[in-house]
């Protein structure tokens, strides 16, 4: 029983004391997403936006079939040995999940946190594994430019123009099969652990203006933040990186200055998906990247590469999502924020 | 107000305790934080654009008045050619380009509002064509159609009632 309680930690966090491995990680990202900054970094990057489907809604399951898919072949599994699946996207009722996954016949816990999914799903998968509750669980997630376009904003053909403060929806998804310390790690380089989480709150700031989700997700990541480093009383010095999902160029400034206040200062360790994801000057995607897809795709590539490889030893990944439905937006609504937190360890 | 006056800071926004007050500062700070489009660059480029759609739209008029149109029915050419236009534009994501660049300049104009509509038909089409089509296709078309034949309506009513004074 003693155990048990020690994997509580202060307010709001929890610690692993039988931390999971990372078995493998996949990523399958679109065209855009491949010609920029992260391109040589992913998986598979496909050129055609439909990636063989017949709509945006089927291309999204296609690319996250294609992702879990690809994960399993990585850690020589077959979709028999995941005992189960936790994963979820941006389309209402999670369609993209739910028909990506089907025929892979995992038992399915379909979690929704707008783009910061990969945190939640990540975070429950490890505590399953921790727990002794699955031998290997798969934490999965996706998004699409054209159905989160459609979905939260306007069809593709319609011409306006995005404010500076807009992002553009990441089109990749991101899978990642963990295990317990029966299975044997195939990558080379070091092993990476899944070593503590913190859930985060829903934080509202009062901000209505869903093209400027930065705003919204800022103080969300920061208050995730500063109590992660208050219940394991840390300094952000302790991570190589702290990394925001898709924060964008204004939230970042945002976040920053919020964590000031806090008492903490992040300026020098911060990264953000969504700002490292595309070039903006280049690729004209003003703010950032966003959507599940950013925080996912960048993290099963670059920042897993990056751990793996040994530049970085530890870091706080922390995917950031603005809880954005454009029925409560048309009643006048504001856009809730919300973020977890999630330790990553290089061992 | 007296916070008007200065810029916000987040030191301001954090330490406000009640939850209506922090949230206005906050907002206001954002504010600050956001980087806006040049009104003043975006005034010039929808005014060279709408005006070049205005230009081309004068064009086809005079070039069916040229070949013994009556006015009026050169006017209602010009708009069919122009709406024929932007539909085209729209099928193959060109609209798009030029409002990114012309903002008002291209949504004032009928071929905005032809855009509006032929957009919406093509992305829903895959939900069918009553459901898809049917229901969706006037998705942001539709307040200006509703509105547009309210005010007219209200206008002409007005306009009768002044009538029966004179």
């Amino acid at each position: 029983m003693e155990k048990k309680l020690n994997k509580r930690k202060g307010s709001q966090s929890l610690e692993f004391t039988n931390p999971p491995v990372i078995l493998s990680t996949a990523c399958v990202v679109g065209k855009k997403e491949g010609e920029g900054p992260l391109g040589a970094y992913f998986d598979q990057i496909e050129e055609d936006p439909m990636f063989g489907g017949k709509t945006w809604e089927d291309a999204e399951s296609k690319m996250m079939f294609r992702t879990a898919n690809l994960a399993l072949k990585k850690a020589k599994l077959e979709s028999k040995n995941i005992r189960y699946l936790v994963g979820g996207d941006l389309l209402g009722q999670l369609i993209a999940t739910s028909f990506g996954v089907e025929s892979l016949e995992i038992p399915l816990i379909g979690v929704y946190g707008a783009c910061s999914t990969m945190g939640e799903s990540l975070a429950v998968a490890s505590v399953l594994v921790d727990g002794g509750y699955a031998d290997r669980a798969m934490a999965i997630t996706s998004s699409h430019f054209a159905g989160a376009e459609k979905q939260f904003r306007f069809p593709l053909a319609y011409g306006n123009q995005r404010p500076l403060a807009a992002t553009w929806t990441v089109t990749g998804s991101g899978a990642v099969i963990l295990g317990d310390e029966t299975n044997t790690v195939l990558y080379s380089g070091h092993k990476v652990h899944v070593r503590a989480v913190t859930f985060g709150k829903i934080v509202d700031y009062g901000v209505k203006d869903s093209m400027n989700m930065g705003a919204c997700m800022a103080p969300a990541a920061s208050s995730v933040i500063a109590a992660h480093l208050r219940d394991f009383n840390l300094i952000p010095a302790y991570y190589d990186k702290i990394v925001t999902g898709d924060l964008g160029s204004v939230g970042k400034d945002i976040l920053i200055d919020l964590m000031r206040q806090e008492g903490y200062d992040i300026s020098k360790n911060h990264m953000d998906c969504g700002i490292e994801i595309y070039d903006p000057e280049v690729q004209d995607t003003h703010s950032g990247g966003s959507g599940c897809g950013c925080s996912a795709a960048t993290l099963c590539g670059y920042l897993m590469n990056h751990l793996k490889e040994g530049k970085w030893k530890r870091i706080l990944f922390v995917p950031t999502g603005a809880l954005l439905s454009p029925v409560s937006f048309n009643e006048g609504q504001s856009v809730p924020g919300i973020a977890h937190a999630v330790v990553l360890e290089a061992v | 107000m007296e916070k008007d006056l200065k810029k916000v800071t987040a030191a301001q926004v954090s330490q406000e305790t009640e939850s209506e007050k922090k949230k206005a500062l906050y907002n206001q700070y954002v504010g600050q934080m956001t980087p806006k489009h040049s009104w003043f660059k975006n005034l010039c480029r929808a005014w060279l654009i709408g005006g070049l759609i205005c230009v081309l739209g004068q064009a086809l008029t005079n070039l069916f008045i040229s070949q013994d149109m009556q006015k009026d029915q050169a006017a209602a050419y010009t708009t069919i050619c122009l709406i024929l236009l932007a539909i085209i534009f729209t099928g193959f994501g060109w609209y798009q380009r030029l409002a990114k660049f012309a903002g008002a300049g291209s949504v004032v104009p009928i071929t905005g509002f032809a855009n509006s509509v032929a957009a919406p038909a093509i992305e829903f089409k895959k939900e069918g064509q009553v459901f898809g089509i049917g229901c969706k296709i006037f998705n942001i078309a539709g307040p200006v159609i509703l509105y547009g034949i309210f005010s007219s309506w209200l206008l002409g009513v007005i306009y009768w009632i002044w009538t029966l004074f004179q």
